[in-house]
């Protein structure tokens, strides 16, 4: 099942003279299970895929399908509802709120839901635990590295069970050690379920995803093979 | 590939027989570079002549032993000590290729560049789950030096990847997208003075 499916989906900027199709006709699916990296230069598109995925902006048209919701039918209310219990984001700026400790960033999308705190912090600390860094719940932003808060931020991306996760060039100035464990980290969730686009312009850590699509001047140019799940497979045998 | 420098390498570590350099250059490449007998032997002959191995003793059933001399001994520190001159590497097809669609009329240089770039990506996938599927530790020093060497093709495809994207900036600012036959819509699309100013 698609956690994901965007279909024909186009954004236009501006108008007249100034016209700018930023995505033209793009059709993706992320399957749940599936690491899916978007690759391409500089305005591509990339970014704006990943903002449209996540309904944090309205596509021109086309249509934009989240756990089978469709994004463009919903009202806004609905849509950050939606936004808050299904999706995840992972940005190169990590934005941790700097005044809450690690286990408090990571709680505050779950308050934000509605969850009691008590729940919220257990779920935190799950959250935490899996990406490693349980021992640093209490700490601070400024009191942990680069590399923890870059966990911490994916902890709260993935608390609470969220099964799309969106990341853009989520090991931005890691080393790449570091950067490495990131990967790991999401390929580990997508192979518990989740369903995950990422955006990167690092070959490494696309390489890291099932498979490859690339964007230039707002449309899919080519794309590397999936890996060949049970469905594909029964095709091919048949 | 030094062959040669690979074998007096396990053989500075102690006498060995050719079946036995065999084995074991492919535990600590990976069996990236496979070997055949014949190679290991006629590599074996070519540093006997050199006086860089001696042949000693044979077992039962008439194999040899084969210890490194002092003189192969400096050969391999000298090997360790030299970097690898980019020189001494086979001619690069790939730069080859795309110099030769930059210049020749009706090839679509974006799109060569495109299809490698898929290529490359998809090598580096395998690569990738190569290394996602072994443990984040080594178990042991053969599977050290398996690493590094997975490391390094990850490395090498990643740069052939960077090098694609810089030649495809590069291209798309120095020449004009390739125009389907009967379309110059998109040669006025191009950003003004790109190629006229060029002239």
């Amino acid at each position: 099942m698609s956690v994901l499916a965007m279909t024909s989906v186009s954004r236009d900027h501006g108008a007249g003279a100034g016209l700018v199709h930023a995505l033209a006709e793009v059709s993706l699916e992320v399957r749940a299970g599936e690491f899916v990296a978007v690759m391409g230069p500089s305005g591509s598109g990339k970014s704006t895929l990943l903002t449209l995925a996540g309904g944090l902006d309205t596509p021109t048209s086309g249509q934009v399908v989240v756990e089978g919701a469709d994004l463009g039918a919903m009202r806004a209310a609905a849509r950050s509802a939606l936004r808050r219990r299904s999706v995840g984001y992972v940005f190169q700026d990590l934005n941790l709120i700097p005044s809450l400790t690690a286990a408090e960033n990571v709680m505050l999308p779950r308050e934000l839901d509605g969850v009691r705190a008590r729940r919220a912090r257990e779920e935190a600390g799950r959250a935490l635990q899996e990406v490693g860094v349980a021992d640093l719940a209490a700490r601070y932003p400024d009191e942990m590295s680069g590399g923890q808060q870059q966990r911490v931020a994916i902890a709260r991306a993935l608390v609470g069970d969220r099964r799309l996760v969106l990341a853009d060039e989520p090991t931005g100035a890691l080393d790449s050690h570091t950067g490495e464990d990131v990967m790991r980290m999401l390929r580990a969730r997508c192979d518990a379920g989740a369903a995950c686009l990422m955006v990167t312009h690092e070959s490494r850590h696309a390489a890291w995803a099932d498979r490859v699509v690339f964007l230039r001047d707002g449309r899919i140019v080519d794309a590397t093979p999936g890996r060949p799940g049970p469905e594909t497979l029964l095709q091919e045998a048949r | 590939m030094s062959i040669r420098h690979g074998l007096l390498a396990l053989l500075a570590q102690g006498p060995r027989y050719g079946y036995q350099l065999r084995a074991e250059f492919e535990t600590s490449t990976g069996a990236t570079w496979p070997l055949n007998i014949g190679q290991v032997y006629s590599t074996l002959s070519r540093l006997e002549r050199d006086e860089m191995v001696t042949r000693v003793g044979a077992d039962d059933e008439g194999r040899f032993v084969y210890r490194i001399t002092p003189a192969g001994e400096r050969d391999v520190l000298r090997w360790f000590a030299t970097p690898i001159a980019r020189g001494d590497r086979p001619r690069d097809e790939l730069a080859i290729k795309l110099a030769m669609a930059v210049t020749t009329p009706g090839v679509d240089v974006r799109q060569v560049v495109q299809t490698q770039r898929t290529a490359s990506l998809r090598a580096l996938q395998d690569f990738t789950r190569l290394k996602a599927e072994a443990p984040r530790t080594p178990a042991d020093q053969g599977d050290t030096a398996w690493r590094l060497v997975l490391e390094s093709m990850i490395f090498q495809a990643e740069a052939e990847v960077r090098w694609l994207d810089h030649c495809e900036s590069f291209v798309a600012r120095a020449l004009p997208p390739a125009a389907p036959p009967g379309t110059a819509a998109d040669v006025a699309d191009l950003p003004s003075g790109s190629e006229e100013a060029r002239r």
